[in-house]
């Protein structure tokens, strides 16, 4: 029995998982809303003068694309454990990981890109300075990844879990501070006009050493869990 | 079979570390509250004052002491993982999870005695600062290894789950030991150094040394003791377990 190619079980659990998300539009906008609902929430709890707003933006910004991907998480592996093709996955004669990789990328394409592109929109409703959104975009560009690769290591590990939800937020917070740390201190640089190459070269940096690193250990913790 | 490697699977096996802690404990527990004692009263009373801060400084012989166990104990934690997870020893898991709570206790005495110092030598008693904030994200690690160790069912699962999570947090340990080098924050600099000569005069160095011993004995004495306890929950329908559970049930 041949099992085809790598690459065509690649191709296919992309086509696969792009679909399910298509059926489900409806559910693929909750992560933007929630975010854009998050941000409108903070001219009200802080007053709606623009200048107290456009020092906090980017910074809040940030914070509620980073809450927006941690709920959004929870469904990387959830519907794939529930009908059992997750397990099949596992079994599967492909390598786990570039497997995994696939995943990862469909989820961050579907939940992070739309949170990206409604950034300037965020940036615009906290009056964002106009020199800084470049910076933002291109923070958020390097750290969403990132961010999604760390989470999917630990929501990996909370797999089949009944009520993960609090417990993932306990595990994926401490290990997203870096990131926030990073990218925050691009935007922040960018604000006081002082060079930002370097915090977005440690991103990339970062990002670089997660994307070969995070579908192992991401394989690794899944066995673990379904073991 | 070499002696050494023979002692080595010996030890593997429940009943013989049980045994074998239990002939131990009563030693580390008096060799660690003496050098505590010995520590202390070398800290608190014979230590010269500083000529800055008086005696405010010695908070030092609690806050330095937690810092470095904090960190020790992570790694401590992070190497039984990771020898849980690939040979999968059921005692490195025990221990791992064991040296958990302990850990975490460190972590916060470091932080609370740091902040105590920190309101009157800096006027404030928090700053966000690298090695602050790191230290924090380690008591963070430390929750979440025990949150999911606590949420998975199963007791071997769940400790090569949380083991698996110890590995990924251990990048931390090197940013929170490095972070006075490499930024430059408020936190002062290490003075005491494992090479070279140490910054600090030998009167006020030698009771932090015997508090670091005193805190390795009470890690040891305190993790053997978790670790027993762990050991008989986990092999309770064993025969070993149910001998030492008849034994202890006919002493009383």
């Amino acid at each position: 029995m041949s099992y085809g190619t790598a690459l065509s079980a690649c191709r296919a659990l992309f086509v696969r998982d792009f679909s399910l998300v298509w059926r489900q539009r409806g559910d693929a906008l909750n992560p933007m809303l929630f975010a854009i609902m998050v941000v409108v929430l903070f001219p009200f709890a802080l007053g709606p003068e623009p200048n107290a707003l456009a020092r906090i933006a980017s910074g809040t910004i940030l914070v509620a694309l980073l809450l927006a991907g941690l709920l959004s998480l929870d469904a990387l592996f959830r519907s794939d454990f529930e009908d059992g093709s997750l397990e099949q996955l596992v079994l599967s004669p492909h390598p786990l990981p570039l497997l995994l990789a696939c995943k990862i990328a469909v989820h961050w394409l579907t939940t992070a890109l739309p949170l990206l592109l409604a950034a300037p929109l965020l940036g615009e409703l906290l009056y964002l300075p106009r020199s800084e959104l470049p910076v933002l975009l291109a923070a958020l560009a390097l750290s969403t990844p990132l961010l999604s690769l760390i989470g999917a290591v630990c929501v990996a590990l909370t797999v089949g879990m009944r009520r993960s939800g609090m417990l993932l937020a306990l595990l994926v917070l401490p290990l997203y501070v870096p990131v926030l740390i990073f990218a925050a201190g691009a935007c922040n640089a960018a604000g006081q006009g002082l060079p930002v190459l370097a915090p977005l070269l440690w991103l990339g940096a970062g990002l670089a050493l997660a994307l070969v690193l995070a579908p192992l250990a991401c394989a690794a913790a899944l066995r673990i869990s379904l073991s | 079979m070499n002696p050494l490697v023979l002692w080595f699977h010996k030890l593997g096996s429940p009943p013989y570390f049980y045994r074998l802690a239990g002939r131990l404990l009563p030693w580390l527990w008096g060799l660690g509250l003496i050098s505590l004692a010995v520590g202390l009263y070398g800290g608190l009373v014979l230590a010269p004052s500083d000529y800055q801060q008086s005696d405010a400084f010695r908070i030092i012989y609690v806050h330095v002491p937690s810092a470095w166990m904090s960190l020790f104990i992570y790694a401590f934690m992070a190497v039984n993982g990771f020898i849980a997870l690939i040979w999968r020893i059921k005692l490195s898991e025990t221990l791992a999870m064991a040296s958990a709570p302990i850990g975490a206790a460190f972590t916060f005495i470091c932080l609370a005695t740091g902040s105590i110092w920190g309101k009157p030598m800096w006027g404030t008693w928090w700053t966000w600062d690298a090695r602050l904030t790191s230290e924090l994200v380690l008591l963070f690690l430390y929750f979440g290894v025990m949150g999911l160790y606590q949420a998975i069912e199963d007791r071997r699962q769940a400790s090569r789950a949380a083991a698996f999570l110890a590995l990924v947090g251990i990048v931390n340990l090197p940013i929170v030991h490095f972070s006075v080098n490499w930024w430059n924050t408020l936190h002062q600099g290490s003075t005491v150094r494992l090479f070279g000569p140490s910054l600090i005069d030998s009167r006020m160095l030698w009771p932090l040394l015997v508090m670091a011993v005193a805190t390795k004995f009470l890690f040891a004495a305190s993790l053997l003791s978790r670790a027993r306890v762990d050991l008989l929950e986990l092999e309770a329908g064993k025969d070993w377990a149910r001998q030492v559970a008849l034994a202890d049930g006919d002493a009383a």
